[in-house]
């Protein structure tokens, strides 16, 4: 992890570090962390993307954006394989973590999904104990030996979700007694108890009031620098505060990606800048 | 957008009147509604009270004092004071001895024989009962309660009116003028009737009692519980976690909801030629009545489960997906335990349904007449739904009221598993 950071503070050198020839081809300086290359995916005989083609930078925000049903929240469902449990969804291409191959035969999906973490739309809790919520994963995955040590990963991930100081001295209430907002932080810090290397975020304040809103926005801007998000989103002022590079998709395609500023300042596709300013969705 | 005209029609007197036609629309659909939930309160009232009316003389039983005499010359002419000898004496002797001696004006045989007729045929029973529960009685005199005969039993409880002409009395001028010398000296009394609970059939109806029944159908039940509740819960949660969405799970979703459909009758059919005529177990036993039950039962507890774990929302299992639990996992950490309480409903209904079920067990020959107690699922047994089935066929006056009070009991049985039901349901429901 420190190496990483590391390399990341000098992100110049990446390029020339890994030699690797689909870096530089990349449209990004930064490490690549995750790669779809030629990305199409079928609904039974529809098709809901096309020749997706996208980087995701470590340790930055990218958001996805576009109108309703442009494919951005099937596309973020590829990338940690969450379209598997629908019988009728079928993908192809290639899509890597750490130039692996997460469609590949050999790849664990229960593995993936702990290094591919997902925040939802709707806050979702389980019906289970503030504590148990956050412990969930780690308990599954084995990731502490005794009691103390689930106590720390627990109060770590609160903590880096900014709940620790609201939900202290009630661990053991239900995580729907929370607010939405709250509730949204505790699946946030639920994602987080298990150290994945991504985060994927489906419109996480679409259910928040604003006040929430801002607070989560917060929090994404801080876990980025242990964390690489991706975001879907329908507000593009959001998009514009929290992201570093935006992916704009329409009609299942990628129009266009590239830093953000650049998106929403001067965009080179027509129906880019349409949507952007307003004209369609 | 301004040349719009407004129409106004909102002050019309058409509206006026729609509104008020609206209104008594509302109001005769409440009245419908209204009616039909009284028609139906008023309807189960009535067989209520009919059942409760007819059936609750049968909790209570009649019994007459005698002065016995416990002669030893009759039961221990040795004086040996072993059981063994003791229990084969001739108590009927004792018992008429005694009665006759109470009643010194009777003198033709005729006479006696209406006399003795007066008490149970199970009374010499209850008078061996008495004295193997205490040896020491021998040779004394003693005042003993004895259960009354069928004809006094319904006389005392009012069923049989002294008023009635002779010719069409079940007891004779004679016989009242017995039963009136016994009223005179307080002899006669009703008692609660725990023998109802405790006996199996008898052809007497004074002392037949569902014992017996209930015994048969706890453990039918028990063994439809046993095997209907886990594969019918393991076979839903394959169908709807598991299994892929093809042609082949659509036939056999079909096939359960057929299943559900299906007349009981036909699954008795179907008891007798597998259980009975393949696998050669025993008839009229409780084993092949729970397995025969299960049938019956396992397309509920199926669909039951299965609309249980559709319930569960989908985000729980996305949550659970999320974090990396594999597919065992989120269904049993996550879908299950929410489901648990859906699961049990849909099982009691199940059983519940089972309890009550008749015509299935009428094949298998769980409809014999059985006396003795049933030890286990293989003995021969009848079941408390059949118990119903065979006193309403008796020919007896007494088995009147013994059927309506095996249907109280069975009602009993149904209403507190409904309940249980429900109680769970709202306890362990999960809101959010």
């Amino acid at each position: 992890m420190t190496n990483l950071k590391k390399m990341i503070d000098d992100s110049s050198e990446i390029t020339l570090e890994t030699g690797d020839e689909k870096v530089g081809n990349s449209p990004i300086p930064e490490l690549v962390r995750m790669r779809a290359k030629n990305v199409n995916v079928f609904y039974e005989s529809k098709q809901a993307l096309f020749n997706v083609n996208l980087d995701i930078a470590s340790h930055k925000v990218t958001a996805l954006i576009g109108p309703s049903g442009c494919g951005k929240s099937t596309f973020l469902r590829c990338l940690n394989r969450m379209n598997d449990t629908i019988d009728t969804c079928k993908v192809e291409g290639d899509i890597t973590l750490d130039d692996r191959d997460i469609y590949s035969r050999n790849v664990d999906v229960v593995e993936l999904r702990a290094r591919v973490g997902m925040v939802f739309q709707k806050p979702n809790p389980f019906p289970k104990s503030i504590y148990d919520n956050v412990a969930y994963g780690p308990r599954i995955h084995g990731l502490s030996a005794n009691r103390q040590e689930l106590d720390k990963i627990v109060d770590e991930s609160l903590r880096r979700a900014g709940l620790l100081d609201e939900v202290s001295d009630r661990l053991g209430s239900p995580g729907t007694s929370l607010s939405g907002g709250q509730q949204q932080r505790l699946c946030i810090a639920r994602a987080i108890a298990i150290s994945p290397e991504v985060i994927l975020m489906d419109e996480p304040c679409s259910a928040l009031d604003p006040i929430a809103t801002a607070k989560v926005e917060e929090l994404i801007d801080e876990l980025k620098e242990h964390y690489t998000i991706v975001i879907v989103t329908h507000n593009m002022q959001q998009a514009a505060r929290v992201s570093q590079y935006t992916a704009f998709f329409h009609l299942g395609e990628l129009v266009e990606f590239g830093h953000t500023e650049k998106i929403f300042t001067n965009p080179t596709k027509e129906r880019t800048q349409d949507y952007i300013t307003g004209r369609f969705g | 957008m301004t040349d719009i005209k407004r129409s106004n029609w909102q002050d019309s007197p058409a509206t006026t009147k729609r509104i008020r036609r609206r209104y008594r629309a509302e109001k005769r659909f409440k009245a419908y509604g209204l009616t039909a939930i009284l028609l139906a309160l008023t309807m189960l009232g009535v067989l209520l009270v009919s059942i409760i009316d007819r059936g609750y003389p049968a909790f209570t039983s009649t019994k007459i004092n005698i002065e016995i005499y416990f002669d030893e010359k009759l039961l221990d002419p040795q004086g040996s004071r072993k059981i063994s000898n003791i229990q084969n004496s001739n108590y009927g002797a004792v018992l008429r001895k005694s009665l006759f001696a109470t009643f010194p004006n009777v003198e033709t045989k005729s006479d006696k024989k209406l006399l003795i007729k007066l008490l149970s045929r199970n009374a010499k029973y209850e008078l061996r009962d008495k004295v193997l529960n205490n040896l020491d009685i021998i040779g004394s005199t003693q005042r003993v309660w004895l259960t009354a005969g069928t004809d006094v039993d319904l006389l005392h409880k009012g069923q049989n009116s002294q008023d009635i002409p002779e010719s069409q009395r079940r007891l004779n001028n004679l016989q009242l003028s017995w039963i009136n010398t016994l009223y005179a000296k307080e002899s006669i009394k009703g008692v609660f009737n725990k023998d109802f609970f405790t006996n199996s059939d008898s052809r007497e109806p004074e002392i037949a009692g569902i014992g017996g029944a209930l015994v048969g159908s706890l453990f039918t039940l028990l063994i439809t519980l046993l095997l209907a509740f886990p594969i019918g819960v393991a076979t839903a949660i394959h169908l709807e976690e598991f299994a892929p969405k093809n042609r082949f799970t659509d036939f056999i979703e079909v096939n359960i909801n057929n299943l559900a459909a299906v007349p009981s009758i036909v699954f008795g059919l179907l008891g007798l030629a597998i259980f009975i005529q393949v696998f050669h177990l025993p008839r009229s036993a409780p084993i092949v009545g729970g397995l025969t039950l299960m049938f019956m039962t396992l397309p509920v507890i199926i669909i039951a489960t299965r609309s249980a774990l559709a319930a569960v929302p989908p985000s729980i299992r996305e949550a659970a997906y999320g974090v990396g639990a594999s597919r065992v996992q989120v269904v049993s950490h996550h879908v299950l335990p929410l489901a648990i309480p859906g699961i049990m409903t849909g099982t009691i209904v199940g059983m519940a349904r089972a309890l009550g079920e008749t015509a299935p067990l009428l094949m298998i020959g769980m409809v014999a007449f059985i006396v003795d107690m049933p030890g286990g699922p293989f003995d021969a047994s009848t079941a408390l739904p059949v118990q119903v089935f065979l006193w309403a066929d008796s020919p007896e006056r007494g088995f009147v009221e013994k059927t309506s009070a095996a249907i109280i009991v069975l009602l009993g049985f149904l209403i507190m598993m409904n309940a249980l039901a429900i109680y769970l349901r709202n306890k362990f429901e999960v809101r959010w």
